[in-house]
């Protein structure tokens, strides 16, 4: 046991009928630090939240909360960790204060007493604590949520996608309360769908299919992407794509936005790659060097694997 | 006034819930075969808008024409031109892909053998046909948004209206999701999409954003990010919608 | 506030909020009895009722006259034989009396010499079976009644009920149906709606034991249950006028435990489904048609199919039934009711126990 890793997992394994959500999982999170879970839906991250949580028990393998095991001390792990699951869960029939106060209660402890914690959080939507959690918009919900995991001030935090469905604002002040929050010295495994809030995260695992793909910080998986990735436009990019993927010196293509991604091949030349694509009468081309982001390596990952 | 380029012109389209004006004069016109994004925060008035281009609901004031139909005489025509699909509800999970396929192309009024002729093309360029008679639910859910899309232009709509198309798919899949967009797009189809994803954005020809009931912002993506100074889209939508009044 | 308290709270809260459902609870049981007690009814009110008399004597006349006085019988004066068939098509009459030749000659013969002979013959209109089949027994009990208590040999009383109203029976009935739909209906919704939104994840991973949880979402269940008892009874005694005995502490006894028990089954229904729509299909399918079907509540066990008779001993509301029925309209104290009161405590531990067993600390 490690006292400096708030999540220990050890090849944790989960099955439903047939079909494998989890397959041999191992990570650590470290303490202080947040620790961003990426993945597709069906990728097995609810699942692997309900068992830290001691909500669900693994077939195959170990995880320690604090040092804690989850199967076997799950009830002194359920009075140290916050968890907001993938759903929103809390009351909507209820006022802000109403859900506030109860989820307090459930710990034993009283909103006053534990103001400091979620003051920051709270102090946002307070002044429509007479309102009923129903009648939230999406990032005020969001923000009633975080506050009533917290009440109780844990020391690890569970997110499970806490920024889905929610607008591109909304989502960026969450990820800065999560800093906030870390800064306090507070453990958190968040999952979450959109590759671009992997930046946000101090570490990250990618997961598909109920296995972890790569585990390093956002920068190193990015630095460590080995092939070599041009971006390509042309006033046609349905045509273009078409062609791309014909193209003897491409190793990969795929849609990205303004510009497709390619992986270059053996033999990769731009300057010939122009010609070409004139010559099949697209016009207004464009192709440059692209730095790759964590969908790219995501990408790259999966295709290694599906091979 | 209905100009023949322009499969959405919309002028001064309102829709006001007793003093709340959910959507607040907007307009603005989509060309045939465009990939139109539509963005914005949550709340700022979206769903509302696409509603009323969709033919159900009706605006409080304001006019316009959607694939040629007046948006307040016709809504009834509209919904036959347009195609719709919704993260929400696509399919129904306990019938095949086949059987979903017949059932949509019988709502939508598509001949029979046109019905299997498309679909059998389909089948061939997703490489669906093993899948064809399993059921909906046992399918991976990017196979289910794909299918979707399918389905929701099997009667060859001339627009198709899509609400948050790609929501938690792997971005292998996302990607050959909007690669069905663009083929749809280059044959002429023209897509209206909402999204989460502030990257899929630049994937659109044009976008808007949508602030508290109004439009914003409406340009190319690349031109807006240089009208914004931003490196993305996702600043450009934080730059404007910061400024968001509605309270949520 | 202690941590149980605030959850009483914040269910009172859910259910007060719901205003809907509310109304529904506490104004169901009201309707059912105002709707069973004066709209429904199978006692006969009113037949229509023609004779046929071949010799208008002294014991005929008599007869008749008994008839006509009769208050829940419209009499329709006297008929031919040939007029018979066309009276019952066209729904003129409900019955026909049809007196023998010598009527006055068997009565006589019966009165003395104890020789039984047929005196008089009913023709009844079945295509309503229950008019026909009440109307029959109504009848043979204000005509034939009179001669059988004349030669001493059977007398019949209609005890307790004189005027066979139906409410008396149903009262009973509505009480062992609508308990189990509030208390387990309502709650096994409200549980598993918890885990449908998620809440119960949210519950669940929290120091909180379980079964606190389920406890203090049963208080308020059990609060509404009682008012409904409460309206119930006072509906009973003061609108249907139904006698009610000295026992009513008893009544109230016997309720709580029916009470306890129908949240015990919804407790165990909300361990078996994951969405609110199959709690409700199995408490509608498990629990309330047994109990409409097999309690007693419409059809007498006794006349039930053998195969069915047996089945009806699981169904919890029979046993309450049969003792608010003993309780209620017989005015019966302890002693009687001691068979179900016991069944009923039985079934509520068992019920407890395997609910219990089911529910568990973690989502499996």
């Amino acid at each position: 046991m490690n006292k400096d890793l708030a999540i220990e997992i050890r090849e944790l394994s989960k099955s439903y009928d047939s079909v494998k959500a989890l397959d041999k999982v191992t990570f650590d999170v470290r303490r202080g630090e947040i620790f961003g879970l990426i993945g597709p839906d069906g990728a097995g991250k609810t699942t692997l939240f309900k068992i830290l949580v001691t909500l669900l028990n693994a077939d195959e393998g170990s995880a320690q909360i604090d040092g804690l095991d989850v199967a076997k001390d799950y009830k002194e792990i359920r009075t140290r960790v916050g968890y907001m699951p993938g759903k929103f869960s809390l009351y909507p029939d209820l006022t802000i204060e109403e859900n506030m106060e109860f989820f307090a209660s459930l710990f034993g402890v009283t909103v006053e007493q534990n103001y400091d914690i979620v003051a920051p959080i709270y102090s946002q939507i307070e002044k429509y604590k007479k309102r009923r959690a129903g009648r939230l918009s999406g990032g005020m919900k969001q923000k009633l949520a975080l506050s009533c995991a917290l009440i109780h001030k844990p020391s690890v935090l569970f997110l499970d996608e806490p920024t889905t469905g929610v607008d591109a604002v909304s989502r960026s002040e969450f990820w800065d309360m999560l800093f906030n929050l870390k800064e306090q010295g507070l453990s958190i495994l968040v999952s979450t769908p959109y590759m671009d809030e992997a930046s946000r995260c101090d570490r990250i695992a990618l997961i598909n299919n109920g296995h972890v793909l790569d585990i390093d910080t956002p920068q190193n998986m990015v630095d460590n992407y080995d092939l070599q990735l041009f971006g390509v436009k042309s006033n046609n990019m349905y045509e273009l794509l078409k062609i791309l993927r014909n193209d003897s010196g491409i190793a990969n293509c795929y849609t990205a936005g303004e510009y497709h991604h390619v992986v270059a091949g053996s033999g990769f030349d731009a300057a010939a790659l122009n010609q070409r694509l004139a010559a099949n009468g697209l016009s207004n081309i464009d192709i440059k060097t692209i730095v790759p982001d964590i969908e790219d390596v995501f990408i790259k990952l999966l295709s290694n694997e599906q091979q | 006034m209905s100009n023949n380029d322009y499969i959405i012109e919309v002028k001064d389209l309102t829709k006001q819930f007793g003093s709340f004006k959910a959507v607040d004069h907007i307009s603005f016109s989509v060309r045939r075969g465009e990939i139109f994004g539509f963005l914005g925060a949550n709340g700022a008035g979206k769903t509302t808008a696409m509603r009323m281009l969709c033919g159900l609901s009706y605006p409080t004031s304001g006019s316009g024409t959607v694939a040629g139909f007046d948006v307040i005489k016709e809504g009834e025509k509209i919904k036959r031109h347009i195609g719709y699909m919704s993260q929400r509800f696509s399919l129904y999970e306990d019938l095949t892909v086949m059987e979903n396929m017949e059932l949509f192309g019988g709502i939508y009024g598509v001949a029979n053998n046109e019905l299997k002729e498309r679909a059998e093309d389909m089948f061939k360029r997703l490489d669906f046909y093993e899948e064809r008679n399993t059921l909906v639910g046992s399918l991976p859910l990017g196979w289910k948004q794909k299918l979707a899309f399918v389905v929701a232009t099997l009667h060859k709509p001339e627009i198709v209206f899509l609400d948050e198309p790609t929501g938690g798919v792997d971005p292998i899949t996302r990607r050959q999701f909007w690669e069905m967009i663009y083929q749809a797009s280059s044959e002429g189809t023209t897509i209206f999409v909402t999204t989460h994803y502030m990257d899929e954005a630049e994937y659109c020809h044009r976008m808007t954003m949508m602030v508290d009931g109004q439009i914003k912002a409406l340009d190319t993506p690349a031109n807006l990010k240089k009208q914004f100074n931003a490196s993305s889209i996702d600043e450009v939508f934080r730059l404007l919608a910061r400024g968001a009044k509605r309270a949520e | 506030m202690g941590r149980f308290l605030q959850f009483v709270k914040k269910e009172t809260l859910h259910i007060l909020r719901d205003s809907r459902t509310m109304l529904i609870a506490l104004l169901m049981p009201v309707a059912q009895i105002l709707l069973f007690g004066f709209a429904v009814s199978t006692e006969i009110n009113n037949i229509n009722v023609a004779v046929v008399v071949p010799q208008w004597s002294e014991g005929v006349r008599q007869n008749v006259e008994k008839l006509s006085a009769n208050p829940y019988i419209t009499y329709k004066g006297a008929l031919t034989p040939n007029e018979i068939d066309h009276y019952l098509r066209a729904g003129l009459v409900d019955a026909i009396v049809v007196y023998a030749n010598d009527f006055d000659r068997i009565m006589n013969d019966w009165r003395q010499n104890g020789v039984s002979k047929s005196a008089m013959q009913f023709i009844m209109d079945a295509s309503n079976t229950n008019i026909a089949q009440a109307g029959a027994g109504y009848l043979s009990n204000i005509l034939a009644g009179d001669m059988m208590s004349a030669s001493s040999m059977v007398e019949t009383h209609m005890l307790f009920n004189p005027q066979l109203k139906s409410a008396f029976n149903f009262v009973p009935g509505i009480m062992g149906m609508v308990f189990i739909l509030i208390c387990a209906l309502l709650t096994s919704v409200s549980i598993v709606r918890e885990k449908e939104t998620g809440t119960m994840d949210v519950l669940l991973v929290s120091p909180v034991r379980p079964l606190r949880i389920i406890l203090a979402k049963m208080v308020p269940y059990f609060g509404l249950s009682c008012i409904n008892l409460a309206t119930i009874l006072l509906l009973a005694r003061y609108v249907l006028e139904i006698p009610m005995g000295n026992n009513l502490w008893i009544v109230i006894l016997v309720s709580l435990v029916y009470l306890a028990l129908a949240l015990s089954l919804g407790l165990l229904v909300s361990t078996l489904a994951k969405k609110q729509v199959v709690a409700l299909l199995i408490s509608a399918a498990v629990m309330l048609l047994p109990i409409v079907m097999l309690s007693g509540m419409l059809f007498p066990i006794e006349n039930m199919p053998a195969v069915l008779q047996p089945l009806s001993a699981i169904v919890p509301a029979r046993w309450y039934i049969d003792a608010m029925r003993k309780l209620l309209i017989q005015g019966a104290s302890f002693g009687p009711i001691l068979k179900d009161f016991v069944i009923l405590i039985v079934m509520t531990i068992v019920l407890l126990a395997l609910a219990l067993k089911n529910f568990n600390d973690k989502l499996e």
